[in-house]
Order: structure tokens, then C-alpha cells, then sequence
């Protein structure tokens, strides 16, 4: 496995309008690394994946992913650019008017020139891959929660992008399936080689499959811890650092007792 | 297999030997953009020269995933079709593990659930049937939920959201009057213009006035009125209430103890009873001074004779009529594009098909009522 970086984010400045959420953030993401980026509510967590995927520009700095320059390359490089990443978004975005199968198909039919029968025959792989057997035929509507995940993340796999972006992908799943999805993640990195970035705050879920986190904190706009999660945890001087992964309050509100 | 350099093309080679054995030499990188051509060439090349085995090699790839693994399976899938021997050469733990990512389906038969394409006409004539009736029952019972709703309101006047309505008054109300407005007035142009071409042949030019003030005030004007305020706000209704719906947001009101009709309906349908009247009444004025435009500057009439004409036409009674018109028409519409949007069920398309439905549904009632208004007046006068 080499550890060469595919992505490297550099003097980063990144919000919504004028306002700035990330200020001057830097980190990379090894190749067929699973980095989780984590922080509390509202730190910029979803954010830095908006930036890091292209939907926004950022107000400063570079992002490379795979050596270009999203920030700041052409439309071709971008598209380019594109075709190496997957996405999950926290709701799936599945295509509600089109059946499991075609939303699959989609990025297919796009990118690649195979014969239908064998993108037939790929999206029962895919499908398989999620455990999603059987399901072709189904509308969105008619899935669960964690299994619209699955659609969504097939859809994601679909053109094997070197890259896969997950927002939350266990948020609002029970602890079970959210497991599931967790195992599924580790599965498709070793075999596939995938790297995934993944955005999350479920702690279960960050010490199963992070090998590496970068932690962001509202305050600082930036970042202010990266490394092994289970090291952070025992070792990190930092007070929101320790509080995040201990579960505790850092407010420290005593109860009355009175 | 190594990964020496991932950016070599993708090649293969076929070996036959006298025997009738083949191999398949892979060589480079199989990915998505390789598999494709790959497997649309190499069906035709199996079916015409293997003769007893096919070999495939794969140890010189230096980069394999799961269209690779597809365009293995699939070989094997042609290989087995025409009973001949199929090795695989060259793989190593990762190959290995990618293809029993898949393993279940390489052996999985073909049971793939596609739903019938020709199917019985009497299952197909049952099944709109059951789905018109349970559309008209929910209608009904729709018109139920509202009528409750209403009853509540004159009980509990307090309980009628007031400033949803004014909001809602002023969106389908304030904002429609340049649109009415203007399709009205070149409505009385163009009809007064039109029939001065016949009355002014009998020298009949001020009887102008009259049929443009009758047809208007007692026909046109609610008609054309109700069909722009259910293209403008009918559709809105249905919209609205119908992503409301698919965002959980209806459950929510339901849940919190709110009835979702009182909420949502009520407000709209009130808020266009009061206005589309109003609306029918402006849509007869400017329909009028069309009228009165081409009068005064095409047939030599005078205002004052125009306007004193119209006022002699024009009853009482016919103005009410077509104000009583107007109000049921702005139930219908509101009733529709509410029921519409509470129907919604799936995604953003279900949206816009309620859009549509209730803008089609509306116009078709419309009309529908209109020729029973005139049966009625028929007999009725």
C-alpha cells in the first residue's frame, strides 16, 4: 500500500457567502486511507465535504484532489476530477421518480460504454456488494432508512471511484444497521482499495473505522486534533478534544442537589 | 500481479493452439473505461474459435476491480453457455477476494424480478377501476374532512388561522389583479371589436356594450378568472401542501394535535372565497372598458352612452349570478388543489403531478359546473 497523498487541502478558507466557518485549514488524505473528519455540531463538518467535493468554491486556498486543483481548475479538469469521486449524502439523494436500479445505472450509462446486459449484471454486483439483493426494482420510497444508505451508497460505488465521500452515513440508523453500514465501509476500503472521507460525530462508528481523524472545532474555525482516534482519546490535552471523545460536558453543569 | 504503474492501456492477446484450446492473455489496466469495449469484442471472438477450453490470464493486469471481476463473470457465464471448459490463470489473494465480493451472484441464476410486459386486460381494467374508486372515496371523504373543518370554524370562530388567510388572500388575490386585469380588458377588446363588425352592418353599434357586458359579467368573467386562479394558485396549493407532505411535515402537525385540514385547507379555501369573487368583479370591469375603448375610438359611440347602455343591460341578478359563480368556482379550485397536494405520496415528481392534476382537475370542474349553472338558469328562467 503506498502512502502517497490523494487529496491535500491547503490554506483552506472556506463558509457560505461572506461568512467564514474554516479558516486556513490544511491536512491530506492518504491513498486507501479511511480519515474520518469529525467535530461537534455546527464546526464546519459538512462544509469542508462541500469544498472538498467541488459544490462550493472556497473563498481561499487549494484543495488537490488527485493532483488538480479543484479550487481552481477548468470545467473539463473538474469533470474529470469528478469521475473519481463518489458521494453519500446524509439523505441518500436518491432519484425519487426512478427505481433503485436506475439510480445505479445512472452514473453508469454516463461514464462507461458497457453493453446493457452487463450493466445489468454490474448493478446486481453492486447491489450484492450492499446487500441489497433483489431490491432493482423498488422506488426509493419504498425503502428504509438504512437501506435507501445502501442505495445510496451503491449508486456512490457505482463507477469505482477512487475516492468516497460519506456525510453521515450512520446518522438516524439504529445501532445495528449503523454497524452494518460501519463493516461495509472497512469491506469495500480493503478490497477495493477505496479511500474514504468519511463526516460523522457517532463515536462507535469513528473508533470502527477511522484510521486516522481530523477534528474540527467551532470556535477556532479550524482544526485542533489529527491523528489515531484511540490515541487522542487517551493522550489529547485539549479540553473539547477529550470531552468529545469521553462524552462529557465541557461546560461541566453540576446538578443541584438541593 | 503487481501495481507497477497504474496508467498502463488495457491490451489482450488471444493464443489458440491446434488442440482448440484458447487462452486470453489481459495485459494493462482493467477498469470501467476497458471493460466496456473489451466485453462488447470478446463474445463474438469466444462463440467463433473456442472449440473445447478457454484460459484466461490475468496475472500481467496491474490494476483489476469489479468490472474486471464483471467481465470475468460474464466470459464464464458465455463459456458455460456453449458447454466448453473455462480456467482462470494468474490470481492472487486481491483477485481472489474481489471475486468473492460477487461470488454469491456468479452462481446466482438468473431470477432478477422484471415485471411482466404484456399483461391481462382484465387485471389492467381492475386495477384503474379499484384505483378511480379509491380516488373518489378519498375525495369524498376529503370533502367530509373539510366540511367538519368548516363546522368547527363557525363553532369556534378563534380557531380559523386569520393570518395564514390574509397571507393567502394577498398571494392569490392582490397578485392576480394585473394578470386578470389585463387578460380581461383584451377579452372585452377583442369581443367588442368582433362583434362590432356584424351589428355595425345594421347600424346596431351601442347594442355592443350590451353583449359585452352580458357575456363578461354573467360567463367570461368568472370563467376566465377561476381558470387563471386555479393555473396560479390551484397549482400552488397542490405544491405546497404537497411537499409539505413528503418532508414529514403534514405527520408533524398531525402528531402535534393539529387537524392538518383545518391547518392547511381551510386557510385557502376561505382566503379564495373571499378574493376570486372580488377578482370576477375587477375581471368585469376592465373587461368593460375594453369594451368601452373600442367603442369610443372605432364605432363613434361616446363614453357616456357606452356606459349608460351597460348600466340599462345589466341586472342585479346577472351580476350576483356570476359573483355566485365565481364563489363556487374558487371552492372547487381550492378544494382540488389542496386535495391534490394531500394525495402526494414519493418524491419531488409526485409533486409536480399534483401541480398538473389540480390545475386539469380544477379547469375540468369548472367547466363541468358552469354548464350546470346554465341548465339551471335555463329552467330555472
Amino acid at each position: 500500500m503506498t502512502t502517497q497523498s490523494i487529496i491535500k487541502v491547503k490554506n483552506l478558507i472556506g463558509g457560505y457567502g461572506e461568512e467564514v466557518i474554516l479558516n486556513n485549514i490544511n491536512f491530506d488524505v492518504k491513498e486507501s486511507e479511511i480519515l474520518v473528519i469529525l467535530g461537534g455540531s455546527g464546526c464546519g463538518k459538512s462544509t469542508l465535504l462541500r469544498h472538498m467535493v467541488g459544490l462550493n468554491r472556497p473563498m481561499g486556498g487549494n484543495i488537490y484532489v488527485d493532483g488538480v486543483d479543484i479550487a481552481s481548475c477548468h470545467d473539463a479538469e473538474f469533470k474529470k476530477t469528478l469521475k473519481k469521486i463518489g458521494i453519500l449524502f446524509q439523505g441518500a439523494a436518491l432519484f425519487g421518480s426512478m427505481t433503485v436500479a436506475e439510480n445505479i445505472a445512472l452514473p453508469i450509462l454516463e461514464y462507461t460504454d458497457l453493453p446493457k446486459k452487463s450493466i445489468k449484471n454490474l448493478i446486481r454486483m453492486k447491489l450484492s456488494l450492499v446487500e441489497l439483493d433483489g431490491y432493482e426494482n423498488h422506488l426509493p420510497f419504498e425503502l428504509s432508512g438504512g437501506m435507501k444508505k445502501r442505495a445510496g451508497l451503491a449508486r456512490a460505488l457505482a463507477i469505482n471511484p477512487k475516492i468516497l465521500f460519506l456525510d453521515e452515513p450512520s446518522a438516524g440508523l439504529d445501532p445495528i444497521t449503523s454497524a452494518e453500514i460501519d463493516q461495509l465501509i472497512l469491506h469495500i476500503n480493503k478490497v477495493l482499495g477505496t479511500t474514504v472521507v468519511i463526516v460523522t460525530h457517532e463515536l462507535a462508528s469513528i473508533f470502527a473505522v477511522a484510521q486516522r481523524v481530523v477534528m474540527l472545532d467551532k470556535k477556532k474555525k479550524g482544526i485542533i486534533a489529527e491523528g489515531d482516534p484511540k490515541f487522542l482519546k487517551q493522550h489529547s490535552e485539549n479540553e473539547t478534544v477529550k470531552a468529545f471523545f469521553n462524552r462529557t460536558s465541557k461546560s461541566a453543569i453540576q446538578p443541584d442537589r438541593n | 500481479m503487481s501495481f507497477p504503474s497504474e496508467n498502463v492501456p488495457f491490451q489482450y492477446e488471444l493464443i489458440e493452439n491446434k488442440m482448440g484450446d484458447v487462452t486470453i492473455l489481459l495485459k494493462g489496466r482493467m477498469d470501467k473505461e476497458a471493460a466496456g469495449t473489451f466485453l462488447r469484442q470478446i463474445h463474438k471472438l469466444i462463440k467463433s474459435k473456442v472449440s473445447s477450453s478457454l484460459s484466461v490470464d490475468i496475472e500481467s493486469l496491474n490494476y483489476f476491480d469489479d468490472y474486471g471481476a464483471l467481465a470475468l463473470m460474464e466470459i464464464k457465464e458465455c463459456i458455460k453457455s456453449i458447454d466448453k471448459q473455462f480456467k482462470l490463470i494468474g490470481t492472487n489473494d486481491r483477485v481472489i477476494s474481489i471475486l468473492n465480493l460477487f461470488d454469491r451472484n456468479l452462481q446466482a441464476p438468473n431470477d432478477i424480478k422484471t415485471p411482466p410486459t404484456t399483461r391481462n386486460p382484465l387485471v389492467l381494467v381492475g386495477e384503474s377501476s379499484l384505483k378511480h374508486f379509491f380516488n373518489i372515496r378519498y375525495m369524498l371523504s376529503f370533502v367530509g374532512s373539510v366540511a367538519l373543518a368548516f363546522l368547527q370554524i363557525i363553532i369556534h370562530p378563534k380557531s380559523l388561522r386569520y393570518g395564514d388567510t390574509l397571507t393567502c388572500m394577498e398571494k392569490t388575490g392582490v397578485a392576480a389583479v394585473p394578470i386578470v386585469g389585463l387578460i380581461s380588458f383584451l377579452l372585452g377588446l377583442i369581443m367588442a371589436f368582433m362583434s362590432s363588425i356584424q351589428l355595425q352592418q345594421f347600424g346596431a353599434n351601442i347594442y355592443v356594450a350590451s353583449l359585452v357586458a352580458i357575456a363578461m359579467v354573467s360567463e367570461l368573467g368568472p370563467i376566465m378568472t377561476a381558470i387563471v386562479v386555479a393555473g396560479r394558485s390551484g397549482s400552488a396549493f397542490a405544491a405546497e401542501i404537497g411537499t409539505m407532505k413528503i418532508s414529514e411535515e403534514v405527520d408533524a402537525l398531525y402528531t402535534m394535535g393539529f387537524n392538518p385540514t383545518l391547518f392547511l385547507a381551510v386557510p385557502r379555501i376561505v382566503a379564495s372565497l373571499i378574493v376570486v369573487p372580488i377578482l370576477a368583479l375587477f375581471s368585469d370591469i376592465f373587461a368593460i372598458a375594453g369594451g368601452l375603448t373600442v367603442g369610443v375610438l372605432m364605432l363613434d359611440l361616446t363614453a357616456s352612452s357606452y356606459i349608460s347602455q351597460t348600466i340599462e343591460t345589466l341586472t342585479l341578478f346577472e351580476v350576483t349570478w356570476g359573483l355566485m359563480k365565481s364563489m363556487v368556482f374558487a371552492l372547487l379550485i381550492s378544494w382540488v388543489g389542496c386535495l391534490r397536494g394531500f394525495q402526494v405520496r414519493g418524491g419531488a415528481a409526485a409533486v409536480g403531478n399534483a401541480a398538473t392534476s389540480a390545475v386539469v382537475t380544477s379547469i375540468f370542474l369548472i367547466i363541468l359546473f358552469d354548464s350546470l349553472f346554465a341548465i339551471i338558469r335555463t329552467y330555472w328562467g
